[in-house]
């Protein structure tokens, strides 16, 4: 196989690694600790930590991409093929190549219309046919929730075993860690005695361990959330979106974090003529209606990418090329509010005291912004970093329905919705496509917005005095 | 003797968690008779405005009563009903607090808000209410009080907010008013009209007051009797006359001891050793014990008794063993003052003068920024300050001392005006030859949680300027550097490591003077760096200035309100009024001799501590003006009491009374 880098994947991987070094130097300063310890005793945000982990464990699974090696005869000179897939889709291949003819209900082991069949006596017929791969194995069709029970049954009783093994291991790890006995150790996380909730977090894994397991088994020999028009598994659809939701949700404020931080804290620590400039610069901007931003931008990257066709090989070059200006459009036009708090925030730190001893002290404008007023406004960037990042997924569903969004090729709840939209007033009515983007996207907002409420709880100054 | 208005018995309230709990008030035991004033008198965190608000049951959330009772005209508040506790508040108990700009509710009416008083507890209505209301407006001396009804809070100055909070605490004509610190934010002038205000009103309606303060003068104008309170205890319950003329517990003793003052200038201050001890911990014996000069080997051992008579009370075992007339204090004390040797820095050169500063800040208005008058904060200052002295800049708040500061320190371009320091002029410097030249003047602050980098570790905060300034030291930081500052502000070696909001206020203080020093200025600008301090805490800051002055030959530009501290420390005084300064000379001379009849009411708003000595009062009508728009004349005639046709008409030149003692008043003109 030969690696490929997508223009995205590299975004992913830089912005993996300033996390990672992040939380190598968060853990070395007290101030920064703290507040991350005081999230770790709330139940609901490691619950919510836990969901959000597991989505971005696929996410970046789904983000090393490759070229993989063709079958042939001869050793010596590989070839490969021209389609780009990830690691995800190499774990998924199961699913990713059992497609249908069309559409088919969840765990159906027939097509959802009916076909018009030619039989052996050349006669024509319409029936529903059977599945290709959905409950193929089944010889009757009685069978087939027997089937099912056991196929879960079993796969939970995996997953339980393995999370049991797991639960130990970070027991005694516990136990090794702060010198305490099995039994102790045991007790404490049974009682939730522990600092981090580590209950919550265990329980939580548990059920997500349970239904990936139990899923993953049954999509073996079923379509578990059924088959859309062209026939491609449903959850296949759901699960790659959401490497194209946490793309969207953290590269966009990749991209306007320089801008907000830069900006906001100039204006407003400098004041004067700068601060004007900034302040025209973001009412401009925000007065424009971002959707007709975002049209426009999104136009103009359609005419390029067909004047330039040949200069990109494949269809996934180009439809990341897509996804990547969609997050820059979107960065462009929502950085202005951040801008307007750490302006506020500079205004108002630029006349505290220790900020005019630097001052005395002679210290350069810079070295006040970096050592004195970026480290005191780094919570207010933390909270609206993570509270923009759900509003960012649920923006791309809305835009990917009015057809600006990433390219219809890409896998997004945005283009699934879109795509089932016509299908709700078919009858029967096809109700999985659209059903399972609301439930995944809603799960990983969910998640985003408790997670980023226990963040704000214990970063903001205000609240924690109250507690 | 009258039955009790007030009886609290061992009161007992705490906060928090109930397996760590804060016990900010353990057992307090005080009675307040009928028409008296008891004051509770204790450092910050001493439990005294928790016990204030466990006699109201306003307990924050997070707090309870654990034990004793509290009877008020014969009932016990503590167990009433939630509904008859709230008939008791505003109409039999009220409560005044500190801080009058937030008591006031900022959109209504002031007039709605003392009617609103009055409907709760009297269903008093309509125009007879109205009527009520300007009549209690009137009482507190609002001028105009009809017009003065129909006004939100933003329009009146501070004291004038204070007075109307007292008149709501007073709708009511409660019996007992409870006062959490009614002065502390108040300008001494204006605290002189509060306390006569609440004196009047107390003696009209034979009212009693529950007194909480900080302030021995305070304490002193007003109380009948004195509590002293310490870590969540009354140490000490005596009547004013006893407790002023001889206090009895070492705490006390020490707190008047470490009172600075123009007779001790000539040593170092007594300190308190330490700080208040954490309401959390578990005490066994006496709490004070720990920074207690003459324990004995019972006080950490056992808790001490109640000794003395209904005149004065202890709780000390110096008086349990040796009875209340032990007299061994005062032989104590007199051996403990060492003696600093007195400043011998003959008249320096000239290292600051200032001439004509000017800093007016331009009000604007309009979408294009139209400057429509200016805020003359600084209006033509004048100053010279001899190497190795200090020179104190007295006013009140708004009088533009801390802009003039910081204006001299280039922290605030200057209007207009001259600084020249060693003889250079900084407003004509660039701001790369001003940078470097930096290190040779710095500032401390007034609120020592603001000064300091939450972010940031203690000995980086330290080294910030050095590296600024010393190309050698800007990698690594030196660490024998940091240990040395460190020692000399007389703070422990691991400080370094530490983050600020591990320390207590004096002892971030500390940290601000080590940063300050840390680059060798030659002149600081001390802007009121021990008012936000507590008495014994202040104590040892102003030591620490005056040690490193003597050592270091630094001066200071000591930027206060409080006369006793400039008693202390000063050399020259400078008084400013609106901008300007009126008067100024030797620190003796402006003391002992005030020309300016704003220096002699300045100094006389001054609560006194000794009983005998009754100072002539001169009490200054009104507010400070605002200086947007200054009076025409000279800008203090509208209060003066010494005023002349000719202060409406030109503001007064300077007169020089003796060597170096100046004053700007039409008074002495016929002495020219």
């Amino acid at each position: 196989m030969r690696l490929v880098l997508l223009w995205t994947d590299i975004f992913v991987f830089v912005l993996l690694a300033v996390a990672i070094a992040f939380s190598v130097y968060a853990s070395r300063k007290e101030h920064l600790r703290a507040p991350w310890g005081e999230i770790g005793k709330s139940s609901v945000a490691m619950s919510a930590l836990v969901v959000l982990a597991f989505y971005l464990t696929v996410g970046i699974l789904d983000s090393i991409h490759y070229h993989p090696k063709l079958d042939s005869g001869d050793q010596n000179s590989a070839r490969y093929s021209t389609e780009i897939v990830s690691v995800f889709d190499w774990m998924l291949d199961s699913l990713r190549n059992k497609g249908e003819k069309t559409y088919s209900a969840p765990f159906a082991t027939h097509l959802y219309s009916k076909e018009l069949v030619v039989s052996g006596e050349a006669r024509q017929q319409y029936v529903f046919s059977r599945l290709e791969h959905g409950g193929a194995h089944l010889q009757e069709q009685a069978d087939k929730k027997l089937d099912i029970l056991k196929t879960s049954t079993w796969a939970a009783a995996k997953a339980f075993a393995s999370w049991i093994l797991f639960t130990l291991v970070i027991v005694k790890f516990r136990c090794y860690r702060m010198r305490a006995s099995w039994r102790e150790g045991l007790r404490q996380v049974v009682c939730a005695g522990t600092r981090v909730r580590w209950r919550a977090v265990l329980l939580t894994l548990l059920v997500v361990m349970v239904i990936a397991w139990v899923s993953f088994d049954l999509s073996q020999k079923y379509h578990v959330l059924g088959t859309d028009k062209v026939g491609v598994s449903v959850l296949y659809q759901a699960l790659k979106s959401i490497r194209t939701g946490l793309v969207i949700g953290t590269l966009t404020t990749l991209v306007m974090l320089p801008f907000a931080v830069l900006l906001g804290i100039m204006a407003g620590y400098f004041g004067g003529w700068i601060d004007d400039i900034i302040q025209y610069l973001y009412t401009t901007l925000s007065s424009i209606p971002a959707v007709l931003l975002i049209a426009a931008a999104i136009l103009i990257l359609q005419v390029y990418l067909d004047n330039h066709a040949a200069e990109l090989s494949s269809a996934a070059e180009r439809a990341d090329l897509r996804l990547l200006f969609l997050c820059l459009i979107l960065g462009v036009t929502s950085w202005t509010s951040l801008c307007r708090y750490l302006r506020g925030e500079s205004l108002k730190l630029r006349e505290v005291d220790y900020i005019q001893a630097a001052m005395a002290l002679g210290t350069t404008h810079f070295l006040i912004i970096l050592r004195h007023i970026l480290p005191n406004v780094m919570h207010i960037v933390l909270i609206t970093v993570i509270l923009d990042f759900s509003g960012l997924v649920l923006a791309e569903a809305v835009l990917s329905y009015v057809q600006i969004g990433v390219d219809p090729t890409t896998h997004s709840w945005g283009n699934m919705i879109n795509s089932a939209r016509l299908e709700m007033a078919r009858e029967p009515i096809v109700w999985w496509s659209l059903s399972a983007a609301l439930v995944f996207m809603f799960t990983l907002v969910l998640a985003a917005n408790l997670f980023s409420d226990a963040v704000r709880d214990a970063f903001d100054p205000r609240l924690r005095s109250g507690s | 003797m009258t039955e009790a208005i007030l009886s609290v018995d061992q009161l007992t309230a705490q906060l928090g968690a109930e397996d760590d709990p804060i016990r900010a008030v353990d057992g307090v035991s005080f009675e307040i008779q009928q028409g008296q004033t008891f004051a509770l008198l204790g450092e910050s965190g001493c439990g005294k405005s928790m016990s204030a608000l466990a006699i109201m049951r306003l307990l924050p959330a997070s707090g309870r009563i654990v034990r004793g009772t509290v009877r008020f005209a014969g009932k016990d508040l503590l167990r009433l009903s939630e509904s008859g506790m709230r008939e008791i508040r505003g109409a039999g108990i009220s409560m005044i607090f500190q801080e009058p700009m937030t008591s006031l509710n900022p959109v209504l009416k002031i007039g709605q808000q003392i009617v609103e008083s009055l409907r709760t507890h009297r269903s008093v209505r309509g125009k007879a209410a109205r009527n009520e209301a300007t009549a209690l407006l009137d009482a507190v001396g609002i001028p105009s009080p009809q017009f003065a009804f129909e006004r939100f809070p933003h329009q009146f100055s501070g004291g004038m907010r204070q007075r109307i909070a007292i008149a709501m605490a007073l709708a009511n004509a409660p019996r007992l008013l409870i006062a959490d610190e009614p002065t502390t934010a108040l300008d001494v002038t204006i605290q002189a009209q509060v306390l006569d205000l609440i004196r009047n009103l107390q003696s009209r309606h034979g009212m009693s007051v529950l007194l909480i303060s900080h302030d021995l003068g305070v304490v002193h104008e007003l109380a009948d009797r004195v509590g002293v309170m310490y870590a969540g205890q009354i140490v000490e319950n005596a009547s004013r006359a006893s407790f002023f003329k001889r206090p009895l517990h070492p705490y006390s003793e020490k707190l008047f001891q470490s009172l600075p003052d123009i007779n001790k200038r000539n040593r170092s201050l007594t300190v308190i050793h330490g700080a208040v001890p954490s309401l959390k911990t578990t005490f066994e014996g006496c709490r004070f014990t720990q920074r207690c000069h003459r324990t004995l080997q019972l006080c950490s051992q056992k808790e001490p008794a109640w000794s003395g008579d209904a005149d004065s009370r202890v709780y000390c075992h110096l008086y349990t063993v040796g009875g209340l007339q032990s007299n061994a204090l005062a032989q104590q004390q007199e051996s403990e003052v060492e003696d600093a040797p007195s400043n011998g820095v003959g008249v320096g050169d000239r290292l600051l003068r200032v001439r004509g500063l000017k800093i007016h800040f331009p009000l604007t208005s309009g979408v294009f920024k139209r400057i429509t008058g200016y805020v003359r904060a600084v209006d033509g200052v004048d100053l010279e300050i001899p190497k190795g002295k200090t020179m104190a800049l007295v006013g009140e708040s708004g009088c533009g001392k801390t802009t003039a500061g910081k204006g001299i320190l280039q922290l605030i371009k200057p209007s207009m005006g001259k600084i020249f320091f060693e003889g250079e002029d900084l407003v004509e410097l660039g701001a790369r030859s001003l940078r470097q030249k930096r290190s040779d003047f710095q500032i401390i602050f007034q609120d020592p949680y603001a000064s300091m980098n939450p972010r940031m570790l203690v000995g980086d905060a330290i080294v910030e300027g050095l590296k600024n300034f010393d190309s050698a030291f800007k990698f690594p930081p030196k660490r024998d550097v940091i240990q040395s500052l460190l020692q000399q502000v007389g703070l422990p070696a691991d400080s370094a490591q530490r983050y600020p909001h591990e320390f207590s206020g004096g002892q971030r203080q500390r940290i601000a003077i080590a940063r300050a020093i840390a680059v060798r200025p030659k002149l600081i600008v001390c802007d009121e760096p021990t008012s936000a301090l507590d008495l014994s805490v202040q104590a040892q800051i102003l030591n620490l200035l005056k040690d490193l002055q003597r050592t270091t030959g630094i001066s200071y530009l000591f930027i206060t309100h409080d006369i006793s501290v400039v008693a202390y420390l000063a050399h020259f005084v400078a008084v400013m009024y609106l901008g300007r300064i009126v008067e100024h000379g030797p620190v003796d001379q402006v003391l002992t001799r005030p020309k300016h009849p704003y220096t002699k009411a300045l100094l006389s708003s001054v609560p006194a501590l000794d009983a005998d000595h009754r100072r002539q009062v001169t009490r200054l009508a009104g507010d400070v003006p605002s200086p947007a728009s200054p009076p025409s004349g000279c800008f203090f005639h509208p209060r003066c009491n010494q005023v002349m046709p000719a202060c409406r008409e030109k503001y007064p030149q300077l007169f020089r009374i003796a060597k170096n003692h100046v004053t700007a008043c039409h008074l002495y003109e016929s002495q020219e």
